[in-house]
């Protein structure tokens, strides 16, 4: 008899778990109907990140060329052609499936838009899942070159995937054009199929750091790393950068995974810098911002492509307010974003403008008459024209001529 | 010859290891004050591998996953409680914040002292029953702490309709601004460090009355000391088992209110995984198996633990922890307070 009490009790406790848990997912579905609780929070304007400028890398704003006309795939409706296929290879599932489907989702708002257009001329997309992951890349690579319909591919989308199959699509001679792959690196394998549709990291470190001595006139910023080789990377970038801006009584090293932050707040604290510059990801980002913010720290809160995301809003609440963010990425036109939110229910991400100006380029060079691989990589070698997010024109390496870098603020 | 000279300039200028004293002497207490917070929420997640410790000499390493669980209870029971996810702060006023803290606290420790004793009868108690060998339950510890930390990460978003869960940390939840009440010595003292020293201070207390001065803590005791006597004196073993696991599960929802206060984004699957090894060796270096060793030990890693970076550096942070572990078990193998829990006295 005596047995039966703690299984008993340990039953209920499991039933009263599972109760709780059964009671959220039924109750949260009408978050925020209780007044009396949400009276005085939540009110404030949805905060977001919004672009700011345009800079090179002396820091100076570029003003957007606003004379071109950006490069339509609609075309003028009367191209015909064999029906040929782009491929889109980038992580579609797995922990960074977000990046992919912004960029597969940009290219096909290009792609819809160019056969509604042409009824004599339809062009299909085929997508490629690396998850991001180089391994998983190299099983797909061939798959793709062996698709003779298909004569050019928007990717890979990561630089680690990019590296491990760039000599598979090389030796193809298939037009492999990246709309997110930032290592500077990558330009210098002497591929020459291989053409990226915005700045590298090299660009960013030095037009970020000009940007906050020469134009916010920051003299003091304390540089914050993660561990991850962007991270350390970039904040080696940035120190360089900054000069002697760049306090290194205050520069603190912080680990991936890493939520609790106080020593490195402390030191910044008393150091009464202008600017913290984090060089690391939205994750330990967001709560170093709010833990800045809470100890009292008023220093502007600076960081790079890999904060920029609305996840880093979402976590650091206030504290996010009037953070810069760079990105080599440009914003979303009014007109594509109703349009991509229309299609997809989503607003457009980090590199959906890129899918899309990137995807319009091969579908422009299709309309032209190109019908295989040596002549899409051809056309775009030549290509000089404006797209969306920015002028598009290559140099031999693959990088762009002007690659210019985005500062975005959170408001 | 100049890249080499230059090489030499960057060594100087960039040491891998920094010593600045000025550092900890200039920031000393505002140091002392934060060390004091992470290390009263290390203090009340090292009771729970302590006392398991002590009465089943196994290293439970589920534990900082209960305290992750925890840590979802409490967001969880403030959602229900009709809060939404925002940036700004609720500030409710003090009394109506006290009240929803409060039931935040008794969620997480619903949660947490729930699954600590799920954990034990699904996963210790089976092998228990058929003697298996301690290896074998330090693997299922394991096993059970990565299985719990992805039945958060894929099934639970499932389970809640995305509201909990997943693979980013859950939008914070903000119930009060942290706000500077007074000041020693030039640093400041902000509501939420008070709040979480002085509940973690009381909730230690009164597990240590609890445990010394009680019946069901003269059990514990006696299982721990020895288990073959006590069961002989009427000492339900079971029970007593179970009782550990609940005590540690309801201090670690306790801790894991505290921490999401200290740091609102910090609630998501892996977000256990650090902790629960600081804690872990905060047991070890108060001496484990010892009640009062695991408070003192959490508090003495979190303030050596923020001197430590102050002096050489934040990237050294564990580093410093780990080697006044080492330093102190040289000198004092069984810990600071020594002693198993049974006899305890100190």
């Amino acid at each position: 008899m005596r047995r039966s009490t703690p299984r008993l009790a340990g039953t209920a406790l499991v039933l009263a778990v599972g109760l709780a848990v059964a009671g959220c997912s039924s109750k949260s579905t009408d978050s925020g109907s209780d007044s009396s609780a949400s009276s005085t929070g939540g009110g404030s304007a949805e905060l977001s990140i919004q672009p700011l400028v345009q800079v090179d890398q002396d820091g100076t704003e570029v003003k957007a060329d606003s004379s071109g006309t950006p490069a339509n795939p609609a075309g003028d409706g009367s191209a015909t052609c064999a029906p040929v296929t782009i491929a889109m290879a980038g992580a579609l599932t797995g922990p960074n499936a977000a990046l992919g489907i912004n960029i597969l989702n940009g290219a096909t708002l290009a792609i819809d838009a160019h056969n509604a257009a042409s009824p004599d001329c339809q062009v299909s997309i085929k997508q490629f899942d690396t998850e991001g992951d180089p391994q998983k890349a190299t099983q797909v690579a061939p798959t793709i070159v062996a698709d003779t319909s298909i004569i050019g591919l928007l990717g890979p989308a990561f630089s680690g995937e990019t590296k491990a199959v760039g000599p598979v699509f090389n030796q193809a001679g298939l037009l492999s054009l990246t709309a997110s792959a930032t290592n500077p690196d990558l330009t210098k394998n002497g591929w020459n199929n291989f053409f990226r549709g915005l700045a590298n990291d090299a660009v960013q470190g030095p037009s970020v750091a000009a940007y906050l001595v020469n134009t916010l006139k920051f003299e003091k910023v304390c540089v914050v790393q993660d561990d991850s080789d962007y991270g350390v990377g970039l904040a080696e970038q940035i120190t360089t950068g900054l000069g002697d801006a760049a306090d290194s009584s205050c520069a603190a090293k912080v680990k991936t995974g890493d939520k609790d932050f106080s020593a490195a707040v402390q030191v910044i604290k008393g150091e009464e810098p202008d600017a913290v510059f984090y060089a690391g990801y939205y994750a330990e980002g967001a709560p170093f911002a709010s833990q800045l913010k809470e100890s009292g720290v008023t220093a502007a809160f600076v960081s790079a492509d890999g904060s920029n995301d609305p996840q880093f809003v979402k976590q650091a609440g206030d504290a996010a307010k009037d953070a810069y963010l760079s990105c080599p990425c440009g914003p979303a036109p009014d007109q594509f974003a109703t349009d991509y939110q229309a299609k997809f229910n989503a607003a457009p991400g980090v590199y959906s403008v890129e899918a899309y100006d990137l995807a319009t380029i091969m579908l422009l060079g299709i309309d032209s008459g190109v019908t295989d691989r040596a002549g899409l990589v051809d056309f775009v070698k030549n290509y000089d024209g404006d797209g969306l997010a920015r002028h598009y024109k290559w140099e031999s390496t693959g990088e762009l001529a002007s690659a210019l870098i985005w500062i975005y603020q959170v408001k | 010859m100049s890249s080499v000279l230059h090489a030499g300039a960057q060594v100087l200028a960039d040491p891998m290891i920094g010593f600045d004293l000025g550092a900890l002497a200039r920031n000393f207490w505002a140091l002392t004050i934060d060390g004091l917070t992470y290390g009263s929420i290390y203090a009340l997640v090292a009771v729970g591998y302590t006392l398991v410790y002590g009465v089943l000499r196994l290293i439970n390493f589920a534990h900082s996953e209960i305290f992750m669980l925890g840590m979802f209870g409490v967001y969880g029971t403030l959602l229900l409680l009709g809060f939404t996810p925002s940036g700004n702060a609720y500030n409710e006023g003090i009394p109506m914040t006290i009240l929803y803290l409060g039931i935040a606290l008794i969620g997480g420790m619903i949660v947490a002292g729930g699954s600590a004793v799920g954990l034990e009868r699904v996963a210790y108690r089976p092998l228990r029953k058929r003697g298996a060998p301690s290896l074998v339950f330090l693997i299922t510890a394991i096993g059970a702490s990565f299985v719990i930390q992805e039945f958060v990460h894929f099934v639970l978003p499932k389970l809640t309709n995305g509201k909990l869960g997943g693979v980013n940390a859950q939008q914070p939840i903000r119930l009060v601004e942290p706000v500077d009440v007074f000041s020693i010595f030039g640093a400041t003292v902000t509501n939420i460090e008070i709040a979480i020293i002085v509940s973690a201070l009381v909730l230690a207390f009164i597990t240590d009355r609890f445990i010394n001065a009680t019946k069901f803590g003269r059990g514990i005791r006696a299982v721990a000391q020895d288990p073959v006597t006590a069961t002989l004196m009427g000492v339900s073993r079971e029970r007593v088992i179970m009782l550990t696991f609940l005590i540690g599960g309801v201090l670690a929802g306790a801790a894991a209110l505290f921490y999401t206060l200290r740091v609102p984004s910090g609630i998501i699957y892996s977000g256990g995984f650090i902790l629960g090894i600081k804690a872990f060796s905060a047991a070890v270096l108060g001496g484990i198996g010892n009640l009062r060793g695991a408070l003192l030990g959490g508090l003495l890693l979190g303030v050596m633990e923020l001197y430590g970076q102050a002096v050489f550096g934040t990237e050294w942070r564990d580093v410093v922890a780990f080697v006044l572990l080492v330093l102190v078990l040289m000198f004092r193998p069984t810990g600071i307070l020594g002693e198993s829990l049974g006899r305890a006295r100190a």
